[in-house]
């Protein structure tokens, strides 16, 4: 049954461990005096060790099939794949209702899991490097925030209450606030207010729908006890016939909005090259590893399941968004490296950027693309593709931040055509790049192209080819674009993203590593054992999964096929 | 070899080289330069045995294929529209046609690298790319699926891009790379799409199934033929092709091989003219079934293949640089290969990659024996009178040219000829093949001109460069660098030299040029004896050829029926060997047509009128007659020699619209959706400055009017106390007398009530 | 002469209430005007003489009022002079203070 086998007491609170032993950490951390540098990374090592080795645990008793057993499962929302549950009253409201501490996994979670706890390991690790920083304001913080932060992000991959998702969604912003605005780069501050308020924004919609469901959930005939006004979202998911019509669909665009923030969708993408070209190293990789997962993943869980009808309804504008995002996205990566004219705001002088992370971070928003295609089909391949996407570009993403980080410790610049040759003076770290980019791009035999080629299969799939299947009223424009010819037109227009991803990454590598070596750079030292013990781990994953995905997909379909069953796209009966 | 272990070692084939590339990679610098190299050929070598027992247990007893590994899969396949694909190694006829060729092609490449790249400073990375190479276009053409196919397919992309860009100091070596791959992408861009709705519709055709699988798929074509829509069939067929003219250097995406001349020359010859390059062929061959229902794609590949065979054989003419003239006459003879797969007659395509691999990694092997000989110097104008410096490579080079041009018993008059008399005689296209005929015919003529030249221009007359002479400080100074310098650098035809580089390297030879060593000579005389009888299996049934016959089960000949006009009935013609009688079978009954021989005849005779005509021109009469014609039609020729100007023509469009795209993308993202972020920060901000004064003036001024007014109520009531008590006393006597009176009136009006 | 003999109709109570009303309007008529604090005192002294009068008064013309009003009157006097001592305390504190008994130089609570 999916169970730990030291017993029912550690699988109960396996996840509630995992999610606040950061949260205890940080609290150790501030309690250790200033100046202690050493003591602290090690603290902070030690303590984000700890998530990632209980994940061994959590996989080894994580049963990825869904079936439902006995009665009992009911209790514990195993019919919805959800495993390692505690489920407590934590806050009571009127009328028998209470906000829950409730937490579970299933495939899908224990995948962005995974991710957080390796990434954050990882980015401590980075975060050694910490005296090269140019910043003189104390690591204390820092390490404490980190924490905080990797709490907040485990807790909204474990929640099964919609108000304890959103208070850890929450928590997540004002760690990160901090990171990005005293540790980061020049503009740090206005990267940093841009982030906060941009999300915040979005999380005032989900705060409405999520307060919308509340009063609309339980309405249901009183024969049926205990089914009160919930937050829980396996509830709102048995009750998901309830939440259709036009102000559903606007409930669902409303959450989408808060989500698409963090995915980051366009058009509301324009926070994330900012935060990431301000925010240092570790802090870009946990944001592009993990943070941007959550914009698809609160989709997956919430808006999926439980608006379904609304879900199929949006599901072309999704469709054009993800398009639109992939090719766009990839594009203004490849403009950072002939370089864009900008004005600085506050000199009004004129420079032309050429940033290599702006590029990344660009990137990002390509790659984020082909997950939310994969999404907008809502057929077995696309969600699954979706979500190893997901897991690949967080690995993949991360790498690629760590790797700009290498090279902006060393040359404290990130202009593009400020480099030349390197690969002469860093082999080691050359090679890496090579392969970091080319899984990046898509090369197939490492783990990006898995996660590509189901995105591209599973939108291929969609798409009606009867007009009109639910016989839900729409206005005409909207049943004609939902001819099958548009998902396949558009997925066929988005696989050139991979040849743009091929154009910027290829260049880039070229104006950084090859052609004659910048005489600026003669001393350059190649990766020491610290970075490399960051970028290795990742590298080693991508190429496995490149080839054997299968413990990953195992993981995964279950789920997936679940929840694609749960949405119920017509193209999929 | 038993069946059962045949079976395991088939992994062995594309993974022992895979394994000599992480060894040499990572170890690489700490093996001697030998052992590097012997670790390298071995795995080639190793994998080259084993595709040998292969060949002979396929021709034995039919195909064989590996048991499948589970590679990713979306559901257990009951589930609608879930599928799983494998890794899976399928070896039939064809595929062991390509793996013999990919082997041992590879295998005399490698051990020709030893000898040619001793003085490299990174021996052993070179190696690592070479196996890497390997591997990965072996895992193509043995791949069982269409997924597997398209990870050798890129791998072999990205192993083009590493060993093109080799000597990536020079960034010119850097950028032919990028190009290639770029290129080759875009391909795949197509690849991909066909490759996306070839999925959907096999996967939504009643009948068909979810899969990749390219014996599944060959097995639905055959059933369901008859119902497929001949357009989508088409769209599909076109769209693969689109991607094998990137991976295959056809128009219009053929502008990166000739770049990709910067390599070293033994890449040049593995890559981008034996192996790499023929990738596209065998796509097209391999997926026979789908192009033999679809006329339509198949005109498309026919006339792609004809009018890049022309094209490039015209720019051949022209070029100086003896790797250019090679790197055009590559893509030519790729035309004629998809001439032969494009007309329906897929055995004649392969059969002439096979006789091209031969003659032309000879003739790139020999350029680089000659480059070495004569010291990195690549411009055949200052070249000439090799013959007697360096024999061998002249006797293989001069073989293997005369197998190009297309001289009978040689390899390539067989194979060469055999597509131009499919293409004169078929009826699957929806043109007359005679056309498809015609243009191969003028580039087979131009093909025996250009190679003509090329040999007596670098082997016949005298030396061009002197020997010994122009010795400065200079010329004396670059020793080393050269091994990485001058193999990248091309001699600009006409143009300028390099702007870099003393003229004092050009001035001479230090001492005459000498004949390769072994390691370099073996394999050429090895691949001049194939040039020669590597044709024989190909000859045509009546000379008791059997190449078509043995691949017949795999690939067999289209044979498109045309019934009414626009309705045409398909026919897969039988596949493995089942299925109604294949109206597509080679005609063992009867012998040649008289069409066969005429045309046999008539293209020897224009090879051997064009050998003449350019041995005229050019030996006889030292040029002369090509100086008078190139000053009298100057324009023509630079025209010619400057490749049609079609790099100018994309980066005037294809590129130069990609960076305006770009820079519109930036510019937009951080006017507009940026602005309007900030846009709304601004209007937050300026709202809240009218809220703040509204908050300040309006909201909190109520609040201070309330206090003032309760401070002038009080100011006025303040003003009572005088602190004079004298004013107390008679407020509070005033006061006392009105409550006295006050009370006595009270009294009266009670006592007057208790009167009533 | 005893107050036994002491003949109730030949002088009503009215001739008692008008002495103690003429005493009281000299006692008022002095606090008013008078600018000497100890003067002002002499007044409120007459004024509560004054109410003593028509305590004792009253007490003696009606009989059913008993001897309520002289005891009353007892603790007037007795308050007076408790009053008066306080007063010129406070009197001699502002003399101190100010350097004369004037009333109307304290006037340092005015607002």
């Amino acid at each position: 049954m999916g169970e730990f086998s030291l017993g029912d007491l550690a699988g109960k609170y396996l996840l509630t461990t995992m999610t606040f032993v950061p949260l205890l950490g940080a609290l150790l951390i501030m309690l250790v005096p200033r100046g202690q540098n050493s003591a602290m990374k090690w603290i902070a090592v030690i303590i984000s060790a700890i998530p990632l080795l209980l994940c061994w645990p959590l996989l080894k008793g994580f049963d990825a099939s869904i079936t439902p057993k006995t009665a009992d499962d009911a209790a514990r929302f195993v019919q919805y794949g959800f495993q390692f549950v505690t489920n407590s009253e934590w806050i009571p409201l009127f009328k028998g209702s209470s906000i829950r501490y409730a937490v579970g996994v299933d495939g899908i979670s224990v995948t962005m899991i995974v991710l957080t706890a390796l990434l954050s390991f990882i980015c401590i690790v980075a975060s050694w490097g910490f005296e090269h920083w140019h910043t003189s304001k104390g690591l204390k913080g820092y390490l404490a925030l980190f924490l905080l932060l990797e709490t907040g992000m485990m807790g909204v991959f474990i929640s099964l209450d919609f108000f304890l998702f959103y208070v850890f969604w929450e928590l997540m912003l004002l760690p990160m606030y901090f990171l990005i605005g005293i540790w980061g780069g020049p503009r740090r501050e206005y990267a940093a207010i841009k982030f906060f308020l941009y999300t915040l924004a979005g999380s005032v919609l989900m705060l409405i729908v999520m307060l919308a469901l509340f009063f609309a959930s339980g309405d249901v005939d009183p024969a049926t006890p205990g089914v009160q006004h919930t937050f829980m979202l396996p509830e709102l998911m048995k009750q998901s016939n309830l939440f259709t019509g036009t102000p559903w669909l606007l409930a669902f665009i409303g959450l989408y909005i808060g989500f698409a923030i963090k995915i980051p969708a366009f058009p509301f993408h324009t926070w994330l090259p900012d935060a990431h070209v301000e925010a240092p190293t570790p802090i870009s990789v946990i944001l592009a590893g993990v943070l941007l997962k959550m914009g698809t993943y609160g989709i997956m869980r919430i808006c999926y399941p439980i608006l379904p009808e609304a879900a199929f309804r949006f599901s072309p504008v999704m469709m054009l968004f993800g398009f639109i995002g992939i090719v766009y996205g990839a594009l203004c990566a490849m403009a950072q490296i002939r370089g864009v004219p900008r004005v600085n705001p506050q000199t009004g002088e004129q420079f032309i950027e050429r940033d290599l992370k702006k590029m990344v971070a660009y990137s990002s928003v390509s790659h984020m693309g082909f997950c939310m295609i994969g999404l907008a089909a809502c057929t077995p391949a696309g969600m699954a593709g979706c979500l190893l996407q997901m897991w690949n570009h967080g690995v993949i993403t991360g790498m690629l931040f760590l790797i700009v980080g290498v090279v902006y410790d060393r040359a404290h610049h990130r202009n593009i055509d400020g480099f030349g040759g390197l690969w002469d003076k860093m082999p080691v770290y050359g090679g890496i790049t090579a392969l970091a980019f080319m899984a990046s791009l898509g090369l197939p035999g490492l783990s990006g192209f898995i996660g590509e080629a189901l995105c591209f299969m599973g939108a291929y799939q969609a798409g009606p080819n009867v007009v009109d299947e639910m016989g839900v009223k729409d206005p005409p424009v909207f049943n004609l674009i939902r001819f099958s010819v548009y998902y396949k037109l558009l997925t066929a227009i988005s696989v050139s993203g991979v040849v743009f991803g091929a154009g910027y990454f290829l260049w880039s590598y070229q104006k950084v590593f090859l052609g004659k070596l910048n005489p600026k750079y003669a001393e350059i030292t190649d990766v020491n054992p610290r970075e490399q013990f960051t970028l290795w781990p990742l590298l080693l994953l991508v190429v496995v999964f490149g080839i054997y995905p299968k413990p990953l997909l195992d993981l995964i379909v279950p789920s997936v096929n679940y929840l694609v069953g749960q949405v119920g796209m017509p193209w999929v009966k | 070899m038993d069946e059962k272990t045949l079976k395991i070692a088939l992994w062995l084939v594309p993974l022992l080289p895979v394994g000599g590339f992480i060894l040499n990679l990572f170890f690489g610098r700490f093996m001697h330069k030998l052992a590097s190299s012997a670790l390298a050929c071995a795995t080639v070598g190793g994998s080259a045995v084993i595709a040998w027992l292969t060949f002979f247990h396929v021709k034995a007893d039919g195909p064989i294929q590996t048991d499948a590994i589970q590679w990713f899969y979306t559901g257990d396949g009951k589930q609608a529209l879930t599928f799983v694909v494998d890794h899976l190694l399928r070896v039939d006829q064809l595929t062991c046609v390509m793996m013999l060729i990919v082997t041992n092609v590879a295998f005399l490449i490698h051990l020709f690298s030893v000898g040619y790249m001793a003085e490299e400073k990174r021996y052993s990375r070179y190696f690592s790319y070479l196996n890497l190479f390997t591997g990965f276009m072996l895992m193509l053409v043995m791949s069982g699926n269409l997924l597997g196919m398209f990870i050798g397919w890129e791998g072999v992309g990205l192993c083009s891009y590493l060993l093109i860009g080799f000597w990536f100091e020079k960034v010119e070596n850097a950028s032919a790379g990028m190009k290639a791959f770029i290129v080759n992408r875009i391909g795949d861009l197509a690849f991909t799409v066909g490759l996306l709705m070839l999925f959907c519709y096999i996967g939504t055709l009643p009948g068909g199934a979810w899969t990749v699988d390219l014996k599944e798929l060959a097995g639905i074509f055959a059933k369901q033929g008859s119902v497929m829509d001949v357009g989508i069939i088409t769209t599909i067929g076109i769209l693969m092709f689109l991607g094998a003219t990137g991976k295959s250097a056809q128009i219009p995406l053929y502008v990166w091989l000739p770049d990709a001349m910067a390599g070293p020359t033994p890449v040049s010859a593995l890559i981008h003219a034996a192996t790499m390059v023929t990738a596209g062929v065998y796509m097209v061959a391999r997926m026979n079934f789908l192009y033999s229902m679809s006329p339509g794609a198949l005109t498309v590949v026919a006339l792609v293949g004809g009018a890049t065979a022309l094209f490039a054989g015209t720019i051949g003419v022209a070029q100086n640089d003896i790797k250019k003239v090679l790197a055009y006459s590559t893509v030519s003879q790729l035309g004629f290969m998809f001439i032969g797969v494009g007309v329906g007659a897929y055995s004649a395509g392969i059969s002439h990659l096979m006789t091209h691999a031969f003659f032309k990694a000879c003739l790139f092997l020999g350029a680089g024996s000659v480059i070495m000989g004569m010291h990195h110097q690549q411009d055949i104008r200052k070249m000439g009178g090799l013959r007697k410096y360096m024999p061998i490579t002249f006797v293989t080079f001069a073989i293997a040219s005369i197998a190009i041009a297309g001289i009978p018993p040689f390899a390539g008059f067989w194979s060469k000829d055999e597509i131009l008399w499919k293409a004169w005689s078929t009826k699957n296209l929806l043109i007359p093949g005679q056309i498809i005929w015609l243009m191969g015919a003028i580039a087979a003529a131009f093909t025996a001109f250009y190679m003509t030249r090329l040999v007596v221009k670098t082997f016949y007359g005298e030396l061009r460069t002197p020997i010994g002479g122009g010795h400065d400080a200079l010329a004396g100074a670059h020793g080393h660098d050269d091994a990485h310098g001058h193999d990248a650098h091309d001699a600009h035809d006409g143009g300028g030299h390099d702007d870099h580089a003393a003229p004092a390297e050009h001035h001479g030879l230090e001492h005459p040029p000498k004949e390769s060593p072994w390691t370099m000579t073996l394999p050429l005389v090895v691949l001049a004896i194939l040039s020669v009888v590597g044709g024989s299996i190909c000859t045509p049934h009546w000379i008791r050829g059997d190449f078509e016959h043995w691949l017949h089960d795999v690939c067999p000949d289209a044979a498109v029926k045309h019934h009414e006009p626009g309705k045409h009935e398909m026919s897969a013609a039988g596949l493995q060997g089942h299925g109604p009688a294949a109206p597509g079978k080679p005609e063992e009954h009867h012998g040649p047509a008289a069409m066969e021989i005429i045309l046999m005849v008539f293209s020897t005779g224009v090879a051997i009128g064009a050998i003449a005509f350019a041995w005229i021109v050019y030996r006889k009469k030292e040029g002369a007659p090509a100086e008078k014609f190139v000053s009298e039609h100057r324009e023509l020729y630079e025209l010619v020699r400057d490749k049609y100007r079609v790099d100018e023509l994309y980066e005037n469009t294809v590129i130069a619209f990609q960076l305006g795209a770009n820079e519109a993308c930036a510019r937009f993202d951080n006017a507009v959706i940026d602005g309007a972020v900030n846009g709304a920060g601004e209007a937050g901000a300026s709202t809240s400055l009218y809220t703040g004064y509204f908050d300040n003036e309006v909201v909190d001024g109520g609040v201070n009017a309330v206090a003032k007014a309760a401070q002038a109520a009080g100011r006025g009531t303040r003003s009572i106390q005088t602190g004079n008590i004298r004013t107390y006393i008679a407020a509070s006597v005033i006061g006392g007398l009105f409550v006295i009176a006050f009370f006595c009136l009270w009294m009266m009006w009670v006592t007057q009530q208790g009167g009533k | 002469m005893n107050v036994a003999d002491f003949s109730f109709t030949r002088h009503p109570l009215e001739n008692m209430l008008v002495l103690s009303a003429i005493i009281f309007c000299a006692g008022l008529y002095t606090v008013m005007t008078r600018k000497n604090a100890v003067s002002i005192l002499m007044g409120v002294e007459l004024i509560l003489n004054a109410a003593n009068i028509n305590f004792v008064a009253f007490s003696q013309y009606l009989p059913s009022a008993g001897i309520h009003g002289g005891v009353f009157s007892v603790f007037v006097i007795l308050l007076a002079a408790a009053e008066a001592a306080v007063a010129l305390a406070i009197i001699i504190g502002i003399y101190q203070n100010f350097g004369r008994a004037d009333v109307d130089v304290a006037d340092l609570m005015k607002e």
